[in-house]
């Protein structure tokens, strides 16, 4: 698996960390919600918005939607920009 | 027919031809007073206590591929009760119990072999650690026993104890651990079952829950509308999908995890043994394939197969515990998607459905939990109680904060 770092190209997998769902950055306000923020995950078998960093090269984070049955990564964006 | 050595005599003279098939192939019924949903390990064996010890008559285990075609087939077949938290202690300690007897149980062989798992310590910390844990399994009533270096070096003299990156200090044995057949437990449950009236339905894929009035009323399948009083989920690897159709969201990814085996080798390996290099771990087969494997791949997956690099991992770390295994030739590797839940331990609960029960979270411990996994799923569905041994693995935990990580990694599936 290869993942097209916006900074520093084409990149191999090992030089990516994984964190999890995207939906982590999208912090509630009410501390009610925060049990299924922390915990709760969509993990369907298909398209799957997630963050990854580049911590073997220029560290950024990113937001990946990838193909969790294919492995096909369908977008790479800074996750700072898919934030706002 | 009951299995016996006179059985395997008669038949010996007479052509074998009294072999039967085990399990009958029945047409579903319009309903039933229990569904369970997946048949593999988990699946059967709950149908088989919910029939033998609870006396349920009207059974069905809906399957979408065939028994036992999941991770009870895929996985590398280690049975052991060495956890470290109270939850997990008493749980896996009630299945290693039901191990020693589920051969005689079931009248079917699953060819458990208690030849021990060997947890191996890298640095005084680990070793304080292994101690620790080893205190835990004794004060649950298991065994454990703490080996320093002589004892290590006479017990596995064929590990490189002085590798450079992870020179070994000791180890923590549990003489009761071992491996099992893994198809064979599957089989042996589906047999049970089917000799208990439960009908086992392969090629049935439930696509649907009917609820109405917050209460379940049946499954929709491949093969139809199936009523059902009671739904049992035992779909580890999938319990997310499944449980969405009945609007639930679990706090589960799923993750693949490889395996690989080696060609049939001269008896070698004479036990269980884990590495600090990852989740390094190997064993010999019945057949004399060294069998082995490491961490999940790393992100969520529902390949059936894994990427290069943990093939890479694992052969790095075998080389490293044991440089004879580079000249060993490795047969076939294949991947399994595990339910890694938030913490690291499963859950046998109710839902928020009534009538709908959750089975799943298994993450890489599901194969040796299989017999009291499904004891614990049966008495819970027959009696509406939690086992006493299985009374931590709520779903609710996440909420209240009793969470179960065994290795204190938090809310990180690809950390456990």
């Amino acid at each position: 698996m290869r993942i097209t770092c916006p900074h520093c190209g084409e990149r191999d997998s090992r030089e990516f960390d994984y964190l999890g769902a995207a939906s982590l950055l999208e912090r509630p306000e009410n501390p009610a919600a925060f049990t299924d923020y922390i915990y709760s995950r969509e993990n369907s078998a298909g398209d799957n918005a997630e963050l990854w960093q580049h911590s073997m090269g220029c560290r950024a984070w990113l937001y990946v939607v990838r193909n969790v049955t294919t492995h096909d990564i369908k977008q790479v964006r800074l996750a700072r920009e898919a934030r706002t | 027919m009951r299995y016996s050595a006179f059985q395997v005599l008669k038949n010996a003279l007479t052509g074998n031809t009294g072999w039967k098939p085990v399990w009958r192939n029945p047409e579903p019924k319009k309903a039933y007073d229990v569904v369970i949903v997946g048949g593999g390990g988990h699946g059967l064996a709950t149908a088989y206590y919910l029939a033998k010890t609870y006396g349920v008559q009207n059974i069905a285990v809906l399957e979408k591929g065939y028994l036992g075609g999941g991770n009870v087939g895929r996985n590398t077949t280690v049975v052991r009760a060495n956890y470290l938290l109270d939850g997990n202690l008493e749980f896996y300690s009630k299945s290693l119990e039901m191990w020693e007897t589920l051969s005689q149980e079931l009248n079917y062989n699953v060819m458990l072999s208690q030849r021990g798992v060997l947890m191996l310590g890298h640095s005084d910390g680990q070793m304080e650690a292994l101690a620790r844990r080893g205190n835990a399994n004794l004060a649950t009533g298991d065994d454990a026993v703490l080996m320093g270096l002589d004892e290590l070096r006479a017990f596995t003299p064929y590990l490189d104890f002085d590798n450079g990156r992870f020179p070994v200090k000791g180890g923590l044995l549990q003489r009761t651990g071992g491996t099992a057949r893994h198809d064979a437990v599957a089989w042996g449950y589906a047999r049970g079952a089917d000799l208990h009236g439960v009908d086992l339905i392969q090629n049935c894929e439930v696509t649907g829950f009917r609820i109405e009035n917050g209460a379940i009323k049946g499954v929709e399948t491949s093969r139809g509308y199936i009523g059902a009083g009671k739904v049992g989920m035992a779909v580890a690897g999938r319990s997310s999908q499944l449980a969405e159709m009945a609007g639930m969201r679990l706090p589960i990814e799923s993750h693949v995890l490889q395996a690989f085996v080696t060609e049939g080798l001269k008896p070698l390996i004479n036990t269980v043994i884990s590495f600090g290099m990852g989740h390094f771990y190997i064993s010999q087969s019945d057949k004399g394939g060294l069998v082995y494997g490491g961490d999940i791949d790393g992100y969520n997956s529902y390949s059936q197969r894994g990427n290069l690099p943990m093939v890479e991992h694992v052969a790095e770390a075998g080389m490293a515990l044991m440089p004879m295994l580079g000249r060993a030739r490795q047969l076939r590797s294949w991947g399994g998607i595990m339910d890694m839940s938030m913490d690291g331990a499963p859950i046998i609960d109710t839902t928020p459905v009534d009538g709908l029960f959750l089975n799943g979270g298994w993450c890489y411990g599901g194969f040796k939990a299989t017999p009291a996994s499904g004891a614990a799923f049966a008495h819970l569905m027959a009696t509406g109680q939690h086992a006493d041994y299985a009374a931590k693995f709520r779903l609710n935990r996440f909420e209240t904060g009793h969470l179960l990580d065994d290795e204190g990694t938090g809310p990180r599936p690809n950390r456990h």
